[in-house]
């Protein structure tokens, strides 16, 4: 035997060098791991050995090592090993023997570049789930919508369950997105429930979906630690503005018109002055390891600085997430602990600036010396004389509303939990859970106007002379806990396997805050704490079955309690069936090689949705106190003073009121064909709302209120989702994955009232901006929620719409409000997402967008600034600008009805693209470094006239628009 | 651990029956709620917690929505807003469908509703609460007046009888019947019967906007007058009746007072020293009775344009002013009541004609109601603190002319010398007493008082031309000179299509 050395470098299925793979000679514990460029050497004894290479996820490789001087290893993928593991509620599964819609997108799989909330990482991504932003405020909010939502009045957001907590969907106060306490960076992977058969575990909660969110966790690998730095840099900025006339072309309209005596000479750009670049920042350090191989680790920091476009919004959040899962008593007693904490700061800017942007006066300066006493800005006046009082119904100056007005919170957050698992000890089929969290919150922020503010010039209480400035300050408190009880047990028997769990759950949300507002000089003018809670106590359970890998079956069960409900109806049982079959493992489908998966699955459930948005004591006869602006006084002539008295108020309710109820019918298949280079499912659903709460009104005098919610209606949804993956190159250094996913979703209310009345109109919903109490939408039968009702434009030869002309479209002789139609809708029959990869050596390329069709969205800024006579308000003594589109229209009033203004929201936007180069090499192989640039939201194709036809609610009214980013970021491992 | 879910309400402000009626003082928050019912819209000032919805809170105010039903169709008033429904109000082109009236309807029905639970909780009790529930009833007759002036016989039967839940009232009977009408009168004449256990106090015991004797016998004279109208039957004498023991216990404000006259200050904010002729009023209680409908609205409505803020204490919505109808009936004579503003175009020329309906610049600005004090002084800058008067005695004189005339065919004159004496008119030429001249006085006195279209209808001129032959845009937006004859399905308002739709039990209104 001969002393000798063998060296080599082991890649991944993509090429890419794979460090920390183990190479052994086998049958010895003789070896060594790969470095961080997958280079191994390693010195033999003999040459009639065999080397063994090894690592997580894929198959082991042995080579004879003979008269060979280096072995360069591609490893490949194990498919078996690499098995999806899919976190259910109260447990986990995997892809191939999920029997429930159930969709896993991983910390790969995320979209990329500048994204601060944990939504962002899964727009587009999965079939069925549509996600909008709020708009393109820092750290705003979105708007997610799994299959459609199943209720109009009561919330239609996903349950969100975070490493195992259920988290209250209503926010706190002083933030905009109730899930940015949750680092992007910390995420492992988010799990979709879509279907009943997956989401009925959760009971009462789960008729919209549920999101189950896996922070990181410590590494199993005992020796190492990784440190992970991911920094970036990113530019926002706006590319789009609202058409408004410029200062010239508004002389010119103003031009012989009456008001034009109250122009000046400034031709001021609003949307300029208000909107600006801005430069953002994120840093995040993650630490993971394993502590003498029982208490794997991890822990990390993020900071993030997110500065807005519209000038004086900004963001700053810290987080910090600390993970530990150690086992004890011989792997018996495992533990997953995870304390999250979040430190956010808002400048919330002021919103409001961005209409007043759009409609003030473009030949009116910023600053005008005729206003010291409004801090200098040009302020419109009940008359022309500059001392004679801000015009009320005017509007205010965009740079004043920016400059004079912080709005700021703080807001920090906290969401930890511990879940033991115990096997019994002689008895390891079955493990005792529990599962113990809390998420505690708390807000606190302000308004601060000073006594300069014009808006502001009268605000004092009665009888106090100084006057002026405006001070709110709120706290919010929110303490939520959860304590799970459940036990598993799982048991083979030859061919059958079985899989069962139960327990019981208890939750409690209690919420509580107060707001004092405060005129400049410190005269308080509100002061009101308030508080509420509730309890929900559930009893869960599953059985899952599986006949000789082949056929599956799994069974639902869950009892929630709830303290918003009578005693009567406070209980109810959400029942779910599933089945799923294998066709792939049958033995008549083994020859059919050009299939590698394939699987039926077919399921049914009843799930409930117990957040119904009318308080906590919904069925209560309670009373209300009024507050000290409610007060009513007499004055008594022989005494000569006033006495007053506070107001009781008996509040009407609804003692039966009750969850609504949805069943869910959903039938998919999971495919993977030519050895899983294509796989996808198909999935088709049908949803039925029974029970559905509507905000009806009452007959008169019935109640104590005019407008009851109460359970009378029914909706259904119904549609078709497709998902595609293709990996169409796959080769040594040159990868190129693509994957598409469509939805066709369809909803109909087919039910709003008690009596069947079909003259019943429907709920008008939807108010715009133009006049007091105005709707656009209506939820009305037979049509898909939020519906436009609009009365039909009619056009003269030239395409110019008529002002005032409408289709007498029940050719009654008039035009009235039966002549309104339904125009079409907000919500998209048909939407698509799609991501691309490309790899080559180390260059990556990747890009995603999305596109919706069949969807409307109401032109409001187009529509309540674009009249003749808006340019001059006589009353309010003031001009006002209006967009380019009156030079399409030529309406003198407002036309806010007319179908011209429902225009169609279909686009396809390119959401982010990527291009990374990997370092290998980088100091000296001891770390790994990526450089990449992303470009977020580059490009929008749409015929929409407004600035953004993606918005929530389909009604745009001077959304905060979305900034185009350039980011520039790397990630260091070592 | 189940009991949990047995919660109960921690919120400071939000309280079950047994926690909320401790004491009389509780019971008398109780009833302070059914007087605010009539100034604000909820537990919030100004809005935030409303009793209605479905509606912008401000909008839906009661004072609000009323004084428009009763002045803008009329030819004392228009208002130049584009907001829903808005236009329709005062061209009398309303549809069942009509938001504002709903907003109106479900406020009156509310109102009762209230009433009615409140009196349910008193007599629950073991207080003795029977000059509360006195007041309550009459606050609940005097919504069902305006329910029975607005629309008829038709509306829901609802009283203390009834519980609370979805249970379908059933109407007090036919459009044109007299269940209501009776229903008002006994409620009224027993709780001023001083045999009754439940009775309101004396007149000159109460408080100034308090319920007394003295307003159930203005209420009861403002029925029984307008008896033809609500039921085809004359009561004529029973309106003489509670008009005289209305007049013979209340005496008009005679002088000038600081800086205004005599009739003017009964409109600014120190008008509750004017307790001797306003028989009722809805208060407003320095700035701590907050809200955007009510005499905020009103004022605030009035004022815009080149308009002295100053002066009406308020910073100006631009909304309603009157017309050249309304001007014309002072005849161009010295009148303290002629409370107007003009404007002038930039050629100086008076804009009294409307010619755009959409201009508040155009027409009669009315500077009657103004949130400043007797001296000048201005109230709360935002919410004005001026309390409205629902009943005075001025009404109750032009009322005993009225009566007068109707009975005997002829009148005195000396009731509308007196007015004009107080207002300032040379008593020299005072007219005949006739149809036109108690309409036109009617006008000159109680204009903007919320009083004109039960006036217009007495007199058969409302939707006719008979008297008053027509004004500035009645029955048209696009008619400045106005439609002499209007269908007379708008005499009263439609039961709003929702209402229709919630309960079967009831019938639209004849042409709705």
């Amino acid at each position: 035997a001969q002393e000798k050395s063998i060296k080599g470098t082991v890649v991944d299925e993509n090429g890419a060098p794979l460090p920390g793979v183990a190479v052994v000679v086998k049958g010895t514990t003789h070896g060594t791991t790969t470095n961080f460029d997958g280079e191994y050497i390693l010195n033999l004894s003999s040459d009639n050995v065999t080397l063994s290479f090894s690592y997580i996820g894929y198959l082991t490789k042995d080579f004879l090592v003979g008269s060979e001087m280096r072995i360069d290893v591609p490893m490949e993928v194990d498919a078996e090993q690499l098995e999806e593991v899919l976190v259910i509620g109260y447990g986990s599964t995997t892809k191939k023997d999920a029997t429930g819609s159930v969709e896993a997108v991983t910390a790969d799989g995320f979209n990329k570049g500048a994204i601060n909330s944990p939504q962002g990482l899964l727009q587009g991504k999965v079939a069925g789930v549509q996600i909008t932003t709020g708009g393109g405020a820092p750290g705003s909010g979105s708007t997610i919508r799994i299959r459609g939502g199943s209720s109009l009045i009561a919330s239609n957001d996903p349950l969100i369950v975070i490493d195992g907590v259920p988290v209250d969907s209503d926010g706190i106060s002083g933030m905009r997105n109730p899930l940015n306490a949750i680092n992007p960076a910390d995420i492992e992977s988010m799990t979709v429930l879509k279907d009943a058969s997956a989401t009925a575990i959760y009971g009462s909660r789960a008729s919209n979906g549920v999101i189950i969110i896996t922070t990181k966790k410590g590494s199993t690998n005992e020796s190492s630690i990784n440190v992970n730095y991911n920094g970036s840099v990113s530019v926002n900025t706006l590319n789009n503005q609202v058409d408004v006339l410029s200062a010239d072309q508004y002389r010119d309209i103003m031009s012989g018109r009456p008001g034009e005596h109250l122009l000046g000479s400034a031709n001021t750009n609003w949307q300029n002055e208000v909107f600006q670049n801005s430069v953002s920042t994120d840093h995040n350090v993650g630490v993971s390891g394993n502590v003498k191989g029982w208490l794997p680790y991890r822990a990390s920091a993020g900071y993030t600085m997110d500065n807005g476009t519209l000038k004086g919004s900004s963001m700053d959040r810290t987080t910090l997430n600390l993970n530990l899962s150690p086992k004890f008593l011989d792997d018996h007693l495992s533990v997953n602990a995870s304390i999250k904490g979040m430190f956010v700061n808002n400048k919330f800017g002021n919103d409001g600036a961005i209409g007043s942007a759009v409609s003030y006066d473009p030949t009116q300066p910023i600053y005008d010396s005729r206003f010291p006493h409004y801090g200098g800005y040009h302020t419109w006046t009940t008359t022309d004389d500059p001392l004679s009082g801000r015009s009320v119904n005017a509007p205010s100056n965009p740079m004043a509303m920016i400059n004079q007005n912080s709005n700021t919170s703080n807001v920090n957050r906290s969401i930890g939990n511990a879940q033991i698992d115990y096997k019994i000890h002689g008895f390891e089929d079955l493990v005792l859970k529990v599962n113990a969290g809390y998420d505690y919150s708390s807000a606190k922020g302000g308004v601060y106007e000073g006594i300069e503010t014009s808006w502001n010039e009268n605000n004092a209480p009665s009888g106090i002379e100084e006057k002026g400035g405006f001070v709110s300050d709120y706290t919010q408190e929110k303490r939520n806990e959860v304590l799970d009880l459940f036990a598993q047990y799982n048991k083979e028997i030859g061919k059958h396997r079985f899989d069962v769990m139960g327990g019981y759950s208890w939750q409690h949300f209690l919420q509580e805050g107060t707001t004092v507002e405060q005129n400049g000089y410190g005269y308080e003018m509100k002061n009101q704490p308030w508080a509420t809670e509730y309890y929900l106590m559930s009893f869960f359970g599953r059985a899952n079955y599986t006949f000789n890998n082949k056929y599956m079956a799994t069974v639902t069960v869950r009892q929630d309690g709830t303290s918003r409900f009578s005693p009567q109806n406070r209980w109810g049982t959400f029942p779910s069936l599933a089945l799923a079959w294998k066709i792939k493992e049958e033995p008549w489908m083994q020859s059919v090689n050009f299939v590698s998966d394939l699987k039926l699955r077919a399921g049914v459930g009843v799930t409930g949705q117990q957040n119904i948005g009318a308080g906590d004591y919904p069925y209560m006869n309670t009373y209300t106190r009024g507050d000290e602006y409610s007060r009513y006084g007499f004055y008594n002539p022989s005494t000569g003073q006033w006495e007053y008295f506070n107001t009781i108020r008996p509040e009407g309710y609804d003692e039966n009121i009750k969850w609504e109820q949805t069943t869910t019918y959903n039938i998919g298949l999971d495919y993977g064909l030519f050895n899983d280079r294509l796989t996808g499912s198909a999935e088709v659903y049908y949803r039925l709302t029974d029970d559905l709460l509507n905000y009806i009104p009452v007959p008169g005098g019935s109640n104590l209120t005019n407008m009851l919610l109460t359970n009378v209606g029914s909706m259904e949804n119904k549609g078709v989702e497709l998902s595609l993956n293709a990996k169409i190159i796959q080769r040594q250094d040159f990868h190129w994955d693509f994957g598409v996913n469509m939805t066709w979703n369809d909803s109909k209310i087919t039910k709003l009232t008690t009596v069947d009345d079909p003259s019943y109109e429907g709920v008008k919903v939807g108010g715009i901006a133009g006049g007091t109490g105005e709707t656009i939408q209506i939820h009305r039968v037979g049509y898909t929620p939020y519906s436009f009702l609009v009365y039909e434009q009619i056009y003269d030869d030239n395409g110019k719409p008529i002002e005032g002309a409408y289709v007498d479209r029940n050719g009654d002789g008039k035009i009235d409000e039966q002549d309104k139609y339904i125009a079409g809708d907000p919500m998209a029959n048909l939407f698509f997402g799609f991501t691309t990869r490309l790899m080559y050596k180390n260059w990556e390329f990747s890009m995603a967008g999305r596109a919706q069709f069949g969807a409307q969205v109401y032109n409001n800024v187009d529509s309540n600034n674009s009249a003749y006579d808006q340019l001059y308000v006589s009353a309010n003594n003031n001009t006002n600008n209006v967009t380019t589109d009156i030079y399409n229209t030529g309406f003198q009033s407002r036309q806010l009805h007319s179908d011209y203004y429902i225009q169609s929201a279909n686009f396809l936007r390119i959401d982010n693209i990527m291009v990374g180069y990997n370092f290998n090499n980088f100091l000296k192989g001891k770390a790994n470094l990526r450089v990449f640039g992303t470009v977020n939201n580059p490009v929008i194709f749409t015929n929409y006239k407004g600035v953004d036809p993606e918005i929530s609610g389909g009604i745009d009214n001077n959304m905060y628009p979305r900034p185009t980013t350039y980011m520039l970021g790397f990630n260091v491992n070592f | 651990c189940l009991h949990q879910l047995d919660t109960t309400p921690i919120d400071p402000n939000v309280d079950t029956v047994d926690k909320v009626y401790r004491t009389v003082a509780d019971y008398n928050q109780g009833l302070a709620k059914l007087y605010a019912g009539y100034a604000i819209t909820g537990q919030q000032g100004p809005d935030g917690n409303g009793d209605l919805g479905g509606i912008d809170e401000g909008a839906s105010q009661y004072l609000r929505r009323y004084w428009e039903a009763q002045e803008l169709p009329t030819d004392e008033a228009i208002n130049c807003w584009g907001d829903p429904g808005q236009p329709e109000m005062s061209t009398m082109s309303w549809t069942a469908a009509n938001t504002l009236n709903e907003a109106l309807y479900y406020r009156v029905i509310y109102q009762i509703s209230l009433a009615n639970q409140f009196i349910r909780d008193c007599e629950a009790s073991d207080f003795d609460l029977s000059s509360q529930i006195a007041e309550a009833r009459f606050l609940r007759a005097y919504s069902y007046w305006h329910a029975l002036d607005l629309y008829g016989n038709g509306v829901p039967k609802i009283t203390e009888e009834n519980t609370v839940g979805k249970e379908l009232p059933l109407p007090w009977g036919k459009q044109g019947g007299r269940e209501l009408f009776d229903y008002i009168t006994a409620e009224l004449e027993s709780i001023i019967d001083a045999s009754s256990e439940e009775q309101l106090v004396d007149i000159g015991e109460s408080m100034f906007g308090q319920a007394n004797k003295g307003v159930a016998y203005m209420l009861l004279g403002k029925v029984f007058l307008n008896a033809e109208v609500y039921i085809g039957e004359a009561h004529l004498s029973e309106a003489k009746k509670y008009t005289d023991l209305v007049v013979n216990n209340y005496t008009l404000s005679g002088s000038h007072k600081n800086a205004v006259s005599a009739y003017q200050s009964l409109f600014v904010m120190d008008n509750y020293e004017e307790h001797k002729e306003i028989i009722f009023s809805i208060n407003y209680f320095g700035d701590q009775t907050r809200t955007w409908g009510g005499m905020t609205y009103i004022i605030n409505a009035a004022t815009g344009g080149d308009m002295d803020r100053d002066m009406m204490g308020a910073p100006g919505w631009g909304g309603n002013r009157s017309m050249t109808s309304l001007l014309n009936v002072f005849e161009g004579k010295t009148d303290d009541r002629a409370l107007f503003f003009i404007h002038k175009d930039d050629q100086g020329n008076e804009t009294t004609d409307i010619v755009d309906f959409m201009q508040f610049t155009q027409g009669v600005q009315v500077t009657k109601f103004r949130n400043v004090d007797s001296k000048g002084a201005p109230g709360h800058a935002t919410y004005a603190e001026t309390n409205y008067p629902v009943f005075r005695v001025a009404d109750a004189i032009l009322m005993q002319t009225e009566i007068e005339w109707r009975m005997n065919g002829f009148a005195s004159n000396n009731n509308i010398r007196t007015l004009w004496e107080r207002a300032g008119r040379s008593t020299e030429s005072v007219p005949e007493v006739n149809a036109e001249t108690i309409l036109n006085e009617r006008a000159r006195e109680l204009y903007w008082e919320g009083h004109r279209r039960q006036d217009l209808r007495r007199f058969n001129t409302f939707t006719r031309g008979s008297v008053v032959q027509t004004w500035p845009y009645k029955g048209s937006q696009i008619a400045p000179e106005g439609l002499t004859n209007v269908s007379e399905t708008f005499e009263v308002y439609p039961i709003p299509s929702s209402e229709i739709g919630a309960n079967p039990n009831l019938i639209q209104n004849k042409g709705y």
